[in-house]
Parts: structure tokens; C-alpha cells; sequence
């Protein structure tokens, strides 16, 4: 409750860290009319600590969608159903490039929010630019590796555990998309409007959900791949 | 052009159909035609649907959730009527693809659209007025939640009149929800409305839980919180943690039945029974979503009514999260026949019979609460009552289904049809009708009329025992669920004296719009001028009713739990003296367009008409990418307007500047 504040009635602000010593308050207040003591006539909230806690829970329950996706790869990744099995279909050198984008795009994405944090449009822009293009490289990457696995007819209708795959994998695809698409729309708003207090508490929505979806794809690097070719 | 979509989609040959269409939409054309006839449209526009105050969106909630309430329980009737006549050389009056789609529809809808938004409507009206906030947390997302919640319940009932509904049960059970055995749009229908619906639950969950954390009066720690806003919080938490596993399992049936791919199937490794384990990981949580918030209802009327302090707070919080918490830990007692083995099973049913304990705690507390109080008998306590006596009998039936021995008998039969209504109708329901009697001062500024009130309570009451005490028999008897037909001349008598029951619930039903209506009429009779009308204990009570648009000119610092009743037993003045401007989120339209065009693409999936949802879908992100840009997104009451506001529910210090 730290960023609360207390409004003696007559209008003379006495700014307290919280109302736990609301005691000394009490005093005076209780000499004036005894509203400070009841009520807080003056009241602010931090929007921004609650955008970013929301978002925060927002967050999680996204983290239980895939954990659904993951227990469901988990179940079906052996019914393969006579068709190829990951050990067959998986390059593992291309994936680990397609990781080593992600991974670099939320080392400059936590670049940007330095920049932010140092006042530098600019740098900001520049940053979230760079986090971008690695970004969509590596969307790129996976609609590519996608499209060679539907044209050697290893498509997600073939077995259960290619619908898994492809769903799994895709869905974190999907997900990296929105966060581009937020991230032009943030570059087009700072450029606009500048580090404003609005921008600066979507710009670390947007840097959360750029590390979440890192991690899912550590998750996915780690169960799907790396299991699914030492299967 | 229009996909699947045909004019032949209309059912016009089928008069049931077609008749109930005809009532669907001459109502729509009734009240359309009202508010122009009224002039209201802009003040309907711009002061209900675009509304971001918690108070017109919980009301919204609840309107849609009585309307879905009559149109759900026409579902049932229909049904009890079916089961009544189907007997022996008579088929009844439903063909049985139409009694299919009328039992799945019932179900779905009384979940989803009634019981749903009935308790988050009560969170919206009620939870922040008791936190001492002006509003939740995030007040445009909880508009876009309820058009959410509204363009689902629209979806499944233009399922009504353009092509079927789901005749796979309220859970889609696959394999017969596959494209192979349900080939129609009827599945569409119940995947579509319920992920539209099911995201605005989720944005709720998280809009509450924010609520809670950061929007309480200085002074108002966690263990001062009234229990309707923890068991709030455990709901909104359930809600968080259960919803994305809905949204998942529903979005693999989808990849089934659009895109040929094979989870659910019989074929190419395809696992039907991980569709039932997936959607009971969300399901069982569910239920506990539907009861939680009511107990919290009723641990504000059982003290307020008895004149003393709830009884054991702190066991009724810890009994709460428990709950919370097993909730998660019993989903495979929904199909102990599964046959997971007995290791399994002896582990879901431990669990299962463990949500006893703490389920008793709260009954015990609620009993102690009473006990040496001065109850008052008024409605809402009546409900509570009768809640006690029914959901107790309910809890038991379920601890004996909880035994995978027992289980494997029952299983599917009318003894768990009977089970699940006498707690969900006993606990949900009873506990809807409590809160919203016990609140409707607060929330539209009149008392419900009370003698129709409880006359509504006894019809509702008895009519239940009469309507599913039989169903228990008839289980034990062997009759299973979801027969449209039967040859046991035993069990005909029975279904007979449950459709009389279902008649008397009709009449109960009726009664409430009864009571609105003489409501309406005796409204200045009514009218809650103290805004304290019981003599309650939380701070919704200390606000005028209905209360401000701002709830609190100033906000109380909270020093016990019950702050309102507290504040009274030390005399604290209500009159303010001093005022300041009050910061408010203004009206927006991008939650209705959003959701609006959600609805669309939701449509357009149903029947694939591809074009329409990529524009659909268009349109929804660009509404979003223009708010994100519109910085017009609040203003200030200025500290006069305040002052008069306030003047007018007589809260202002006389001789005050």
C-alpha cells in the first residue's frame, strides 16, 4: 500500500508510505473533523503495477494452455500409427538455429527495455527492431520446416502424434506471431507518442510475454525435440 | 459464398422448431421495438452496453442469465414432459435427434450461460462495492468479458433457428462429437459459442484476481475480506487455472473436425478417453467455480440474518482454499469405469470423499453462525435454509458415487442426474436467488417484493424434491440417462410424479417474474432510502443504494473485518465534508464491437464461410490496434458534481463549503 496517500480534509497533503502509522494522522485529523481517520478523501492506485500484475496471471493461464498441449504431446507422441516418428522427421541442426533467433531475440528485447528504462527512444525502437526481424526469422524457420514435413506427406491429419506435434508447435508459432504484431504496433506508438507512462507499462507486457514464450520454446526444444530424435 | 450455409439450414418443416424460433424472435422484435418506441436507444447505447461500470455489467450479466435461465428450463420441461409420455407403445411427442439436441442444449446452457453468468454478475455488482473500490481493475475488459459471455449465449441460440445444436451431451463426448458421427453443424455450434464465452470467463478470472490483490481500502488486509470476496478469489483462481485447459481440449476436437487431424479419433492413434480426462481436468474445477462464490454468498447472509459474526472465519477461508485446491485432484471420478484400475480409482475416490471434510466445516460454521443468533426469516435466509438441507442431502449422494464400487452400478444412471441437480439447483442455484434477493436493494435501490418472494422460495423447494427424489429411485431401478424412450412399466409413475415437480419449479419461476413485475409496480413502496435495508456488516452496505456511479466519495479505512458493522458500533459519521474529483474510466464501444465481430467470426467458422472469418478476425485485431491508440480513456467528477451527489443521498455535513 506503499503508493497510497493521505489528504488531510482541509486539502493539506501529508504524504504517508501507508496508513499502518496512520496514528500520528489520527491526531491531527481527529482536531479537524475526523474524516482522515474514516475514509481517504484523496485516493490514487498504481495502474501500472496492476496492468503488470494482470498481465502477469494473464501469463499464467497461458502457461496452462500449453501445459494441456504438452501433456497431450506427452500422451500421443508414440502414436505414431505406422507413420514417421520424430527420430525420423526431426533436423536437429536447423531447430537449434531456429532457437539460437528466439533466444537472441530475448537478449535484444531485454536491450530494448534497457533503452526504455535509460530514456532512449530511439535505442528502444532500434532494439525492438532487431527482436523483430530474429523474431520473424524464426517464424520463418517453422513455417519451413512445416511445409517440407506436409510435402513428404508427414502433414497433421498422418498420425496422432503429427496432430500433436503440429499443434504443440504451432500454437507457440501462432503466439510469436501476436507478439509481432504487438511489437510493430508498440514501435509505431513509441515512435508516435514517445516513452510515455502508457507505453512503458505495455512495453513490459510486451518483454513478459516475449521471455514467456522463450521459455515455452525451451519446453518445446527440450521435450519435443531433443526427446523425440534420442527416442 | 456462404460456405455450408443454406436456406435449407431453416428448419421449417419441424413445428416445434419453428415455433419456438417464432417466440425467440418475436420477443427480440418486442423489446427492439419497445426501446425505439421508448427513445431509449441512445441512452441504452451509451449508458448500458458501452457501460465499464461493474454495477451495469453485473446487471447485464444477470439479465442475460434469467433470460438463458427460461430458455433452459423450457429445455427441461420438454424433457421431463418427453420422459413422462415415452412409455411403452408411445414415443412421446420428440423425435430422438431432436431430444438429443434439447438435453445437450439444456445442459450447456444452464452451465455456461445461467449459472456462469449469474455468479459473475453477483461478483460485479457486489465484490468491489465490499473491497471499498470504485471499480475492478481493469473496467473495459470486464465489458468486453460480458459481450463475450453474450455472443456465445446468442450463438447457441441461433443454433435454434439456422442448422441444429450439438446432439452429443453438454460435453461433446468424442468419438460421437467427430466429424464421422456428427457430421452437421450442431458440434460447431457448442465449440464455437463455448470458446468465444470461455475466453471472456478466463479475461474475468484474471480481472478479479487483480481486483482483489490491488483494489482494496487501505486498511482492508486479506483476512479482513468478507468470504464472498475470498471465495471470489479461489473462483477467480479456478477459473485462471481451469478455463485454458476448456479452451485447449475444445481447440484439439477442432483440429479434428476442421482439419482432419486425429486426437480424439478411433483411428491413426487418436485417444478418445484423453478428451474425457482433458475436459474433466477443466470440468470438476468448474463445478467448484459454480459453488464456491455461493458459499461465499451465504457466509453474508447467514450472519447478517442471525445478527452475529460469521462463525469460524478463518477455518471457513483455509476450507475454501482447500476446496480450491482438491478440486484439481478428482476429475477421474467422473468415469471410474474408465477402468484406470483400482490403484487409480481408490486415489480419485479418497480425494473425491476428502472434499467432504472441509465441505462440512462450512456447513458446521453456517449452523454455529445461527446457532443462539436472532434469525430472521426473510428470503434470503429462506434460501439459505433450504440450501443447507438440500446441498447437505446432495453432498451425500455424491460421497456414495465417490465409491468406485457404487460408481460402476450408478454410472450414468438418473441416480446421478439426481445427485449433480440436488447440489448444483440446492447449492448454485438456491444460492443465486439468495444473493441476488439479499442484494437486489443494493443493486437497483428497491427491496423485492417479499411475500412473492418467499412464496417463490416454497414453490422452488418443493418442486425440486418432487422433481429429482424420483430420479434417485429410478437410477437405483436401473433407468439411465438420456433415454427419449423406455418399456419398464416400473419407472413410468415415477418420471410422471418428476415432471409434476418440474411444473411446481415452473410455478416458482414464475412467481419471480411475478415478483419483478409488482416490484416494478410497488417500487417507490419499496424503495431502500437507508441503503442498509438488513442491517448488514460489509461496506457495500455503508454506500447509499443503488450506489454512485463512483462508489465511494471517500474511501473507508477499513480497522476489523465486517468494516461496516465496525463503523457503526464506533458511530463513524457517513457524512462527508470535504470532496475531491474522482478519477473514472469512461464508456467504450471496443469491447461490444470486439466481441461483436468475435461473434461473427464465430459464425462464419460454424458454417465455414472462410472469407467471413478472416474479415471477422481482421476486424476484431484492427478494433483492438485502434483502442491501443486512443488515449481519450478517462475523466474526472469533479469534486461539486461529488458534492452533489452526495447531497442527494443526504451525505454531506451540514454547513460544510
Amino acid at each position: 500500500m506503499s503508493n497510497e496517500t493521505l489528504v488531510m480534509h482541509n486539502g493539506a497533503a501529508a504524504l504517508k508510505p501507508g496508513y499502518a502509522d496512520h496514528a500520528a494522522d489520527a491526531l491531527r485529523g481527529l482536531r479537524q473533523s475526523g474524516d482522515a481517520v474514516d475514509f481517504q478523501v484523496e485516493h490514487h492506485h498504481d495502474v501500472a503495477s496492476t496492468i503488470q500484475l494482470g498481465f502477469w496471471i494473464y501469463l499464467m493461464s497461458d502457461c496452462l494452455l500449453f501445459s494441456g498441449l504438452f501433456a497431450t504431446y506427452a500422451v500421443l507422441h508414440g502414436h505414431t500409427a505406422g507413420g514417421p516418428s520424430g527420430a525420423q522427421l526431426f533436423d536437429l541442426p536447423s531447430v537449434l538455429t531456429e532457437t539460437m533467433f528466439l533466444l537472441f531475440s530475448s537478449f535484444t528485447c531485454g536491450l530494448a527495455t534497457l533503452a526504455m528504462n535509460a530514456n532512449n527512444r530511439n535505442a528502444t525502437v532500434g532494439w525492438l527492431g532487431v527482436t523483430f526481424l530474429l523474431g520473424a526469422g524464426f517464424v520463418t524457420m517453422e513455417v519451413r520446416e512445416f511445409a517440407h514435413m506436409v510435402a513428404i506427406g508427414a502433414g497433421p491429419s498422418h498420425s496422432a502424434f503429427l496432430s500433436s506435434f503440429f499443434t504443440l508447435v504451432a500454437t507457440h508459432g501462432l503466439h510469436v506471431t501476436c507478439g509481432l504484431i504487438f511489437m510493430v504496433v508498440m514501435m509505431v506508438a513509441v515512435m508516435r507518442k514517445g516513452l510515455t507512462e502508457t507505453n512503458r507499462a505495455r512495453l513490459n507486457c510486451l518483454s513478459l510475454f516475449w521471455h514467456f514464450l522463450d521459455i515455452i520454446w525451451v519446453g518445446v526444444f527440450s521435450l519435443v525435440y531433443l526427446f523425440g530424435v534420442a527416442h | 459464398m456462404f460456405g455450408k450455409l443454406t436456406l435449407s439450414a431453416i428448419p421449417f418443416n419441424v413445428p416445434i422448431v419453428m415455433g419456438a424460433v417464432a417466440l425467440m424472435v418475436l420477443s427480440v422484435v418486442a423489446v427492439l421495438a419497445l426501446v425505439t418506441y421508448l427513445g431509449k436507444w441512445k441512452y441504452l447505447w451509451t449508458e448500458w452496453l458501452t457501460s465499464v461500470d461493474h454495477k451495469k455489467i453485473g446487471i447485464m450479466y444477470m439479465i442475460l442469465a434469467f433470460v438463458m435461465l427460461l430458455r433452459g428450463f423450457a429445455d427441461a420441461l420438454m424433457m421431463r414432459a418427453q420422459q413422462a409420455l415415452s412409455y411403452g407403445s408411445n414415443m412421446g411427442y420428440l423425435p430422438p435427434e431432436h431430444f438429443d439436441q434439447v438435453f445437450s442444449a439444456h445442459g450447456t446452457i444452464m452451465i455456461f450461460f445461467m449459472a456462469m453468468p449469474f455468479i459473475i454478475g453477483l461478483m460485479n455488482c457486489i465484490l468491489p462495492l465490499q473491497i471499498g473500490a470504485r471499480d475492478v481493475a481493469f473496467p473495459l475488459l470486464n465489458n468486453f468479458s460480458f459481450w463475450l459471455t453474450a455472443a456465445g449465449a446468442v450463438l447457441v441460440n441461433v443454433s435454434l433457428a439456422i442448422g441444429n445444436f450439438s446432439r452429443a451431451g453438454w460435453l461433446a463426448y468424442p468419438p460421437l462429437s467427430e466429424l464421422h458421427f456428427s457430421p452437421g453443424v450442431g458440434v460447431d455450434y457448442y465449440i464455437w459459442a463455448l470458446q468465444v464465452s470461455g475466453i471472456g470467463t478466463t479475461l474475468t478470472g484474471v480481472n478479479f484476481i487483480a481486483t482483489i490483490l490491488k483494489m482494496r481500502a487501505p486498511g482492508m488486509t486479506m483476512t479482513r475480506m468478507p468470504v464472498f470476496v475470498w471465495a471470489s478469489l479461489c473462483a477467480s483462481v479456478l477459473i485462471v487455472v481451469a478455463f485454458p485447459i476448456l479452451t485447449v481440449t475444445l481447440g484439439l476436437l477442432t483440429m479434428d473436425r476442421y482439419l482432419g487431424m486425429h486426437f480424439f479419433t478411433n483411428s491413426l492413434g487418436g485417444d478418445p478417453m484423453m478428451y474425457i480426462n482433458l475436459i474433466w481436468i477443466w470440468g470438476h474445477p468448474e463445478v467448484y467455480i459454480l459453488i464456491l462464490p455461493l458459499f461465499g454468498v451465504f457466509s453474508e447472509i447467514v450472519p447478517t440474518f442471525s445478527g452475529k459474526p460469521l462463525f469460524g472465519y478463518t477455518s471457513m477461508v483455509y476450507a475454501t482454499m482447500a476446496i480450491a485446491v482438491l478440486s484439481m485432484l478428482v476429475w477421474l471420478h467422473h468415469f471410474f469405469t474408465m477402468g484406470a484400475g483400482p490403484a487409480v480409482n481408490a486415489f480419485y475416490g479418497i480425494t473425491t470423499m476428502i472434499i467432504a471434510v472441509p465441505t462440512g466445516v462450512k456447513i458446521f460454521n453456517w449452523i454455529f453462525t445461527m446457532y443462539r443468533g436472532r434469525v430472521r426469516f426473510d428470503t434470503p435466509m429462506l434460501w439459505t435454509l433450504g440450501f443447507l438441507i438440500t446441498f447437505t442431502i446432495g453432498g451425500m449422494s455424491g460421497v456414495l458415487l465417490a465409491e468406485p464400487p457404487a460408481d460402476f452400478v450408478l454410472h450414468n444412471s438418473l441416480f446421478l442426474i439426481a445427485h449433480f441437480h440436488n447440489v448444483i439447483i440446492g447449492g448454485v442455484v438456491f444460492g443465486v436467488f439468495a444473493g441476488v434477493s439479499y442484494w437486489f436493494p443494493k443493486i437497483t435501490g428497491y427491496r423485492l417484493h417479499e411475500g412473492l418472494g418467499k412464496a417463490a422460495f416454497w414453490f422452488w423447494f418443493v418442486g425440486f424434491y418432487v422433481a429429482f427424489m424420483p430420479l434417485y429411485a429410478l437410477g437405483l431401478m436401473g433407468a439411465t440417462r438420456r433415454m427419449d424412450h423406455y418399456n419398464v412399466a416400473a419407472w413410468h409413475p415415477l418420471f410422471i410424479i418428476a415432471a409434476v415437480g418440474a411444473g411446481i419449479i415452473a410455478l416458482g419461476i414464475a412467481t419471480q417474474v411475478l415478483q419483478l413485475v409488482v416490484t416494478f409496480i410497488q417500487r417507490e413502496k419499496l424503495r431502500d432510502t437507508t441503503g442498509d435495508p438488513w442491517n448488514g456488516r460489509t461496506l457495500e452496505w455503508s454506500l447509499p443504494s443503488p450506489a454512485p456511479a463512483y462508489n465511494f466519495a471517500r474511501i473507508p479505512i477499513v480497522r476489523e473485518r465486517d468494516a461496516y458493522w465496525d463503523m457503526k458500533k464506533r458511530g463513524v459519521d457517513l457524512k462527508g465534508a470535504t470532496f475531491v474529483p474522482i478519477h473514472m474510466p469512461r464508456n467504450k464501444a471496443t469491447g461490444f464491437i470486439m466481441a461483436g465481430c468475435m461473434f461473427v467470426t464465430g459464425f462464419a467458422l460454424v458454417w465455414q464461410i472462410w472469407w467471413l472469418v478472416i474479415a471477422g478476425f481482421a476486424a476484431t485485431v484492427a478494433t483492438l490496434i485502434r483502442h491501443a491508440f486512443d488515449d481519450d480513456r478517462d475523466y474526472h467528477i469533479g469534486a461539486d458534481e461529488v458534492r452533489k451527489s452526495e447531497a442527494l443521498y443526504g451525505r454531506v455535513k451540514a454547513g460544510s463549503v
